[in-house]
């Protein structure tokens, strides 16, 4: 393993241990590249934070047969969905045993998933300089990205990775691109619990390592999501909501996570559990509209930091890992090449636009502005199903007749016909 | 030099625990130069006139760190941040300069 010195020239530098930095320097080590991961926290993982579940495909893309030694959570064998009003909600959700088998996608806690991940990086010859934060990018005479300039010192290297996350600061300050908006930005608070290994099973209907995953959604005035996900012996519960939503109804993020906690639906799940933990982070939701340049004279962008998120299927951390993959690759023919331009970087576009991860983020392009707009979707229609599963199965003397003329006029009373097949027709146009 | 706060004693779900009760949980190491600063405290009044008080970064930040002490002053408890930025993306007036803690101080998440 190498030995850390400052005054050594890296072939990369990437700033940002999460999963898309460190994805990208497995990629550039394992290639024989000098590589050194740049990580502000104590240790890798501990100032990052998601919902949230890691999907197995991409990671074994990674690190082939990680789960021999990952400190993965739980297997996720259901994926629920529940519309919430004020005292009732509706839930749509679909358990497959396939899911277990064919392991789509495990549940994990990020200061320790990353921990580990960021070991498999220095096992491939990769340099982790925790503690240190990176101040800014060095430019040549040429304005060609050399470097990174920390609370330590500066680095010099061919090319910088830039992994650090929604905030962005690296990106932000080599003038790739200017402040997110409020719009684009989803703020997420979260709480941990623990709760004894039986009761999760007992109160998820789960065995062993099996798991589920809660998306919320609806019965407020704000358009938030609301999320579970069950681990080991802990449960994830939190919300995220769009930064200008909140400020324009004048809501505090916690205020929500405090009343979905209170629901009747939602406060047994997590009744006598003890908090372990309560943080907050941003997601970069805008889509494929918002994303910025990839890549400039000896510089790459890739996960959150480049606004690599597909908010609509809860997708994160594979676009960060793959993005980061394909950035180390880029790095190791720009290597061969000894060429670090931008137009030689510019392949790492290609390989993006060639994946899922540009693809799915153009497909649904115009689906979060479309919802955003729409609040219809996320406010009155989880409300309306709740009035209309109601009325559906009441039972009061009267004739179904009355009922189902009942909950014909609510729905048309609410949003009206035309509304209705607007809004279906809207969501088509927009997904399809 | 810094201290570290850490407690093993959880919260119990009931009765509700304030923000400040649930910071206390986290694992944190003072970085003795404040990474947030208000550049400018007439702009918060400006703020306060326009947008009323609270202003956005009170209503936002999920970690009580801005408060309007007599309506006149933001004043900052950077040691409760969890460094999300969003104080930073909805102030109106980008008048907040927001740094990431130095050495590997500040919030250390113990579960994420």
């Amino acid at each position: 393993m190498r030995e850390y010195d400052l005054t050594e020239k890296y072939d990369v530098i990437v700033v940002g241990a999460g999963p898309a930095g460190v994805a990208a320097a497995i990629t550039t080590a394992k290639a024989g590249l000098a590589t050194a991961i740049i990580e502000r926290g104590d240790f890798a993982g501990s100032k990052n934070m998601f919902g949230g579940i890691v999907y197995t495909k991409p990671t074994a893309q990674i690190v082939p047969e990680f789960w021999k030694s990952a400190p993965i959570e739980r297997r996720v064998i259901e994926y629920q969905y529940w519309l919430l009003s004020k005292e009732s909600h509706v839930s749509i959700s679909h358990r497959n045993q396939k899911f277990a088998k064919d392991f789509n996608a495990f549940t994990a806690l990020r200061a320790r998933f990353d921990k580990w991940f960021a070991q498999q990086a220095e096992a491939s010859g990769a340099i982790l300089l925790t503690r240190t934060t990176v101040t800014g990018v060095l430019k040549d005479s040429e304005g060609k990205i050399n470097g990174v300039s920390t609370d330590r010192g500066d680095l010099m290297a061919d090319v910088v990775i830039a992994c650090d996350g929604v905030n962005s600061l690296v990106s932000k300050g080599a003038g790739l691109h200017e402040e997110w908006k409020p719009e684009d930005i989803a703020l997420s608070v979260k709480e941990t619990y623990s709760l004894p290994k039986e009761k999760i099973e007992d109160r998820f209907n789960v065995r062993g390592d099996e798991g589920v995953t809660m998306m919320i959604y609806g019965g407020r005035k704000e358009e938030y999501a609301g999320f579970i996900y069950t681990n080991k012996d802990t449960i994830s519960f939190g919300m995220g909501a769009i930064m200008s939503d909140l400020a324009a109804n004048k809501t505090r993020p916690q205020e929500i996570l405090e009343w979905l906690k209170s629901h009747p639906s939602i406060k047994p799940l997590i009744e006598g559990a003890a908090l372990r933990e309560y943080t907050a982070h941003m997601i970069p939701e805008g889509g494929y509209d918002k994303i910025p340049p990839l890549y400039s004279d000896g510089i790459m962008v890739a996960g959150d930091a480049a606004c690599l998120v597909n908010a609509l299927n809860w997708e994160g951390t594979n676009f960060a890992m793959i993005s980061g993959k394909y950035a180390g690759q880029t790095a190791v023919e720009a290597k061969k090449a000894n060429n670090y331009s931008a137009n030689q970087l510019a392949h790492y576009r290609g390989y993006l636009e060639s994946c899922f991860v540009l693809k799915d983020l153009k497909k649904f392009r115009q689906v979060p502005r479309y919802i955003a707009t729409n609040r219809q979707f996320l406010t009155l229609y989880p409300e309306l199903m709740n009035d209309v599963f109601y009325k559906f199965f009441e039972v009061d003397g009267r004739p179904k007749e009355e009922h189902l003329k009942e909950i014909k006029d609510e729905i048309y009373s609410r949003r009206g016909r035309i509304g209705i097949l607007k809004d279906i027709y809207g969501l088509y146009r927009k997904a399809t | 030099m810094s201290t570290a706060t850490q407690t093993s004693q959880p919260i119990a779900t009931e009765p509700k625990a304030t923000v400040e009760e649930k910071l206390y949980l986290a694992k944190y190491k003072l970085d003795e130069r404040p990474h947030l600063l208000i550049l400018d405290q007439d702009v918060c009044k400006k703020c306060a006139q326009i947008n009323g008080s609270p202003q956005p970064c009170m209503i936002l930040c999920p970690a009580d760190v801005y408060k309007w002490e007599e309506d006149k002053k933001n004043v900052v408890s950077y040691d409760n941040c969890v460094e999300c930025g969003a104080c930073r993306i909805i102030c109106p007036y980008t008048n907040i300069e927001w740094k990431f803690p130095r050495w590997g101080r500040g919030l250390s998440h113990r579960y994420g």
